[in-house]
């Protein structure tokens, strides 16, 4: 045989064996979308980014997909277009489709391919409070608070409310909301009971025992809520935090990035019957997303500002331009003036953000269960069946290893596909020091000296 | 004549017709231009000097120069949004024939452009749906006013169901509709978008009762002598309506469908906003939730279009009952 021919049977050797081998690299094509026009909801939030970038830079539309972006009056609004279907999909709480599948508020199987990012979210209260939380609150040489500011120095403020007999009252914005588990999480971290829900019993108001009261006000209303004195403090995403400290009416106290370092915050969801129906479209949407969020953090944050720009359109999130680019561009301003470095405040790509992990999905599970919004003791197989059905990292490792092969993207910014498992490494930066090990669910329950035990039941 | 004029002491007792002509000319224009002009000018002075003192945490309460501004800003997006769709359409073209290329099976569409909706757009769409929502309680509210009125056995069945529902607002019915819509109009390509026929309907509900009201009070106080007439001559009753009742009952038929016409457009800004559905409701809530720099004299914009509209949208149907109206005195009320 010539040397030629030889070479030419060797790469149909090698062909085929990438064939038998990598069922979803070269061999198989991505087909053209199922559906090509889309309409995705969002809330006003600058985590919403990917959506935004995907659409402008044009990389829904490579995907042949012909997407259009709708903001949405609030979480509830957002989930229940999803279901039924005026929707396609939306930028999602990371405990929205995890609640919507197991049944806790409506009942819908949603699914995620994608999470949309770490952090990004924060706790502010209002100017009356920080006054009185200040002296509690060791100083630094030049005179500024040491960071982080712990749950403990509110729990005197919280006191003389009671002594007083008037209600603390904080917002959240949804019931499962990350935001409603970073509040509780950072109040009893400080030994601040922030209520039960028995949904058994019909009480889904989760202030059971409460010493503050948690109620949901909608993210763009945060700010006049507080102003209007119906709330003493918010936990909410940007740019409301940093909105308080422009328009002075509050103080942001802690980022969930010092209560949790690189937590996940947002997920896009879709029905698992769009999945179903249209997989070529969900693959491509996901390329779209994964590509958007990798543009987001490209060069150390370099298309940061350009981004910040396009999020200021009123179509997007729509606060000024320097209220956004506050906590986008990796400062965050707490009380006026005293801005610090929070490089990984808003994280899209870095640290496989994108990838939906199973244990990312059990963290909220075991927060449902600790304030009883799962009313009864389950095991650790339940947990990680139900973050199965909601956690898709398959869809998701078909788009990156797409994208691979376009090489639209290097493999080496993706996780290892060989041996991820979708559970991340025990992870220990909580603000109370305690670990969390995704596979060991009830365990981590037990650690918590506020909140059920994984077998209490109210 | 002008002897006369400047011979007399004391011109404000002379009446009108003796007036100098250019000077009659001169006064009436004062009166019809000048006095509202100087309204307005007022209005404007006071708006301005009050905006002035009122600090709200977005920044200082718009004044007309700001939303002066603002109509331009808004003009300049409309064009650049404009702009972007024409290149939407071209790389439209593209893809298309670049995938035609390697699946010959498909069918290239035009899709509309999935950029956001310019203010302009919004104004348009808010238009059409209570022009829409109008018409559709026109036809079925006028026919049920003149079959009330025509019959006392059915108007006494029908009263109070009407009084009911006539003070709900139709905000109420939302909810209600929101999700009946929701249930019954399904359909994988629909011809128009949900939140439109959401919309539409409470526009419908809120112009229904004062028109099929006043619809069968105008046909139940037809003058005897025409009934008469109609009678002598033996009319068949579709002759009877054609000839008589309607033309008889024109003027209140169109007194209940310029006063629908108004709390209707009122309604469906409040209806956009509750519900997000698209429109100049929309924008106004949109805008309030953006809490940037720009929004409140972006809302104060929305605010004087929506007067504006509302404006024409009653002079408008002034107009049409004064051509179609044989009682002109009615027209004036």
């Amino acid at each position: 045989m010539s040397s030629l021919k030889r070479l030419k049977w060797a790469s149909i050797g090698v062909a085929l064996a990438a064939t038998l081998l990598a069922p979803f690299t070269h061999a198989e094509k991505l087909g053209f979308p199922e559906k090509e026009e889309l309409k995705f909801g969002f809330i006003k939030l600058t985590d919403m980014a990917p959506i935004a970038i995907a659409y402008e830079k044009g990389y829904f539309e490579d995907e042949g997909l012909y997407v259009t972006i709708e903001a949405q009056a609030n979480w509830k609004v957002l989930l229940d277009g999803v279901i039924d279907g005026r929707l396609d999909g939306a930028h999602m709480l990371a405990g929205q489709p995890i609640a919507a599948t197991m049944g806790f508020g409506t009942k819908a199987h949603i699914i995620t391919p994608f999470s949309m990012d770490l952090n990004g979210n924060g706790i502010t209260v209002s100017n009356e409070v920080w006054k009185q939380m200040k002296p509690n609150i060791p100083k630094m040489k030049d005179g500024r608070p040491v960071h982080p500011i712990k749950a403990d120095a509110l729990k005197p403020v919280v006191e003389k409310y009671k002594a007083e007999g008037k209600p603390f009252n904080m917002g959240m914005v949804f019931p499962v909301s990350t935001h409603n588990y970073e509040l509780r999480y950072w109040l009893a971290a400080g030994g601040i009971h922030p209520g039960y829900y028995a949904p058994h019993k019909g009480d889904i108001s989760g202030k059971i025992d409460a010493d503050a009261f948690l109620s949901v006000t909608p993210p763009p209303q945060m700010p006049a809520t507080l102003e209007a004195g119906t709330i003493h403090g918010y936990c909410v995403g940007e740019p409301w935090n940093q909105q308080a400290v422009f328009k002075g009416i509050g103080v942001p106290v802690v980022t969930d990035y010092e209560i949790w370092k690189d937590n996940p915050e947002k997920v896009f969801g879709i029905t698992a019957e769009f999945a179903e129906k249209y997989p070529n479209t969900t693959i491509r949407l996901t390329r779209a997303l994964i590509r958007a969020a990798k543009w987001l953090d490209e060069n150390n944050n370099a298309n940061r500002p350009a981004a910040v720009k396009i999020l200021s359109q009123p179509n997007y999130v729509g606060a000024d331009y320097d209220v956004i680019a506050n906590s986008m561009t990796g400062t965050f301003e707490y009380e006026k003036g005293d801005k610090r470095e929070v490089p990984d405040f808003n994280v899209f790509f870095r640290y496989n953000a994108t990838y939906p992990y199973y244990s990312d999905a059990i963290w909220y599970l075991t927060q449902m269960r600790r304030w009883g919004q799962i009313a009864e003791a389950q095991s650790d197989e339940w947990y990680k069946s139900l973050a199965a059905k909601v956690y898709r990292p398959d869809i998701y490792t078909k788009a990156a290893k797409s994208l691979i092969a376009d090489k639209l993207i290097s493999a080496k910014e993706f996780p290892d596909f060989a041996t991820e498992d979708g559970f991340r490494d025990p992870q220990t930066h909580f603000i109370d020091g305690i670990t969390y090990d995704g596979t060991k669910p009830n365990e981590y329950i037990n650690k918590f000296s506020i909140g059920l035990k994984a077998s209490d039941k109210l | 004549m002008t002897s006369t004029a400047t011979l007399t002491e004391k011109p404000e007792v002379k009446s009108e017709t003796q007036m100098n002509p250019l000077k009659l000319l001169i006064t009436n224009a004062l009166k019809t231009v000048g006095i509202p002009l100087a309204g307005i000018l007022i209005f404007l002075l006071m708006w301005s000097s009050a905006a002035q003192q009122i600090d709200t945490s977005l920044g200082k309460f718009p004044g007309p120069a700001q939303v002066w501004e603002q109509f331009g800003t808004l003009y300049q997006e409309h064009k650049a949004e404009r702009e972007k769709a024409d290149a939407f359409y071209v790389r439209q073209e593209e893809r298309n024939a670049k995938r035609l290329e390697q699946d010959p099976t498909y069918d290239p569409k035009i899709r509309s452009y999935t950029g956001k909706e310019t203010f302009l757009d919004q104004i348009v769409t808010s238009l059409v749906t209570v022009m829409s929502g109008f018409l559709v309680a026109a036809i079925i509210a006028i026919p049920l006013g003149i079959a009330v009125g025509l019959s006392k056995t059915l108007n006494t069945a029908i009263n109070p169901i009407i009084q009911i529902f006539k003070p709900v607002s139709p905000l109420a019915w939302l909810p209600l509709v929101t999700m009946v819509v929701s249930a019954l109009y399904v359909s994988p390509d629909p011809i128009v978008a949900k939140s439109f026929i959401n919309s539409m309907i409470t526009v419908t509900l809120c112009c229904l009762w004062p028109m099929v009201i006043n619809t069968s009070v105008g046909v139940a106080s037809i003058d005897k002598d025409l009934i008469n007439v109609s009678k002598v001559l033996r009319l068949p009753a579709l002759k009877h309506i054609q000839k008589i009742v309607i033309p008889a009952s024109i003027p209140m038929i169109f007194t209940g469908m310029r006063l629908s016409l108004g709390i209707a457009w009122m309604v469906l800004i409040a209806a956009e906003m509750l519900a997000q559905n698209p429109g100049l409701g929309k924008f106004v809530w949109d805008e309030f939730q953006n809490g940037s720099s720009d929004s409140l004299s972006r809302i104060m914009t929305a605010v004087v279009v929506i007067g504006f509209i509302g404006f024409l949208l009653d002079r408008g149907m002034l107009q049409i009952q004064r051509i179609v109206s044989w009682d002109k005195e009615s027209a004036a009320r």
